[in-house]
């Protein structure tokens, strides 16, 4: 891991994006980060014209040396900052950032243990970023996600996902909740246990687990992860907030 | 709102100039010993708490101090530990 001290930066938006109909993909030109691990966040700070600020951190879909830097923001309704990120936010706007940050939550290539990722919604921008290094470092550590969200069409990352899929670098399976595709072989609902046993490493691959995702929801996974039998200190969580 | 230490990362980043999210706390009431990024961190907006994985206690509170200042502290905590480096500890 190189160490990358986390300082506050000034941060241009370089262009916005439709993620999904309620997140929007956001890239950023910081002329001085230092880069950042795959699933590192950073704090975004906003200052109202009467000096109010708000500060939110967000996930950085974006890993390595660049000096661009990819979120994807999904709007809470009525929310403080996400709102504005989604709507207002244009290119050539500012906002201060604070990052990288989080030495915790964070995948660096050439590990032996196979890798299982687990997210909720939002939650799959870090684990993005980890699967998308694994595919441009050609790694060779086994990778997998679960990922559980409303529809096919509130996938985040949805196109990248299959095509990192399709070239055999991760295998990818999804759990949706409000609304299945034509054919999906069962009805809409949450992750069960069993489901969730039955799409990860199982216990004797040791695989390193890495959690994100609205916080019920990782608190629920986290737990089946050790009634399983996964060594609770192989699991790593990130909790968003929101219930 | 609840989250975890990494949602604190930022401001714990600004007391002590790092990272500190795999620093060890240990628990002057249970004696248990956990990274920060695993401690439950409860986010209002008078500042955060960040309590004992296993017992709950209350081990750091930050929050706005006067002017643009942060208050933190650290009522719980017997022990921090850091490794000088970042390496990948946990
Ligand atoms: C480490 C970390 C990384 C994160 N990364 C991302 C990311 O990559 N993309 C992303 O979209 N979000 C991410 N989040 C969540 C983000 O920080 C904000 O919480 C979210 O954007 C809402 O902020 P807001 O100001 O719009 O809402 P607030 O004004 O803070 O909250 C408005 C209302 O919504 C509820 N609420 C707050 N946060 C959430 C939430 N996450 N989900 C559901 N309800 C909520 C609150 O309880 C409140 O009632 C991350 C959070 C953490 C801690
Ligand atoms: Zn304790």
């Amino acid at each position: 891991m190189t160490h990358r001290p986390a300082a506050w930066h000034a941060a241009t938006v370089r262009s916005v994006s439709r993620e999904t109909a309620s997140a929007r993909r956001i890239e950023f030109e910081v002329p001085t980060w230092p880069g950042n691990d795959a699933g590192a966040h950073l704090d975004v700070r906003l200052t109202a014209p009467d000096g109010y600020q708000a500060s939110r951190s967000y996930s950085i879909a974006s890993s390595g040396d660049s000096r661009r830097v990819v979120l994807a923001v999904d709007e809470v309704p009525g929310g403080e900052v996400s709102p504005f990120l989604v709507h207002e936010l244009q290119p050539g706007d500012q906002v201060e950032i604070h990052g990288p940050l989080g030495a915790y939550f964070v995948w660096t290539p050439g590990d032996e243990r196979p890798v299982q990722l687990i997210a909720g919604g939002s939650g799959v921008v870090p684990l993005y970023a980890m699967a998308e290094l694994h595919d441009r470092e050609q790694d060779s550590t086994p990778f997998r996600l679960l990922y559980s969200v409303r529809t096919p069409d509130d996938r985040f990352f949805a196109s990248e996902l299959e095509q990192i899929a399709a070239r055999g670098r991760l295998e990818a399976s999804y759990v949706y909740t409000r609304a299945v595709p034509a054919g999906w072989h069962s009805a809409p609902g949450r992750v069960t246990r069993d489901a969730l046993a039955a799409a990860t490493w199982p216990v004797d691959r040791r695989p390193r687990i890495y959690v994100c995702g609205p916080t019920p929801f990782v608190e629920t996974v986290a737990d089946w992860l050790t009634e399983l039998g996964h060594e609770p200190r192989a699991i790593r969580t990130e909790r968003f907030g929101g219930g | 709102m609840k989250l975890d230490g990494n949602a604190i990362a930022g401001p714990l980043a600004e007391v002590f100039g790092r990272d500190v999210t795999l620093a060890v706390m240990t628990c002057s009431g249970c004696h248990e010993s956990a990274v920060i990024a695993r401690a439950m961190v409860y986010v209002t907006a008078m500042g955060s708490v960040a309590r004992c994985p296993t017992c709950d206690r209350a081990l750091l509170v930050l929050g706005p101090g006067p002017g643009a200042r942060i208050r933190f502290s650290m009522p719980g905590v017997s022990s921090l530990e850091l490794t000088p480096d970042e390496p990948d500890a946990a």
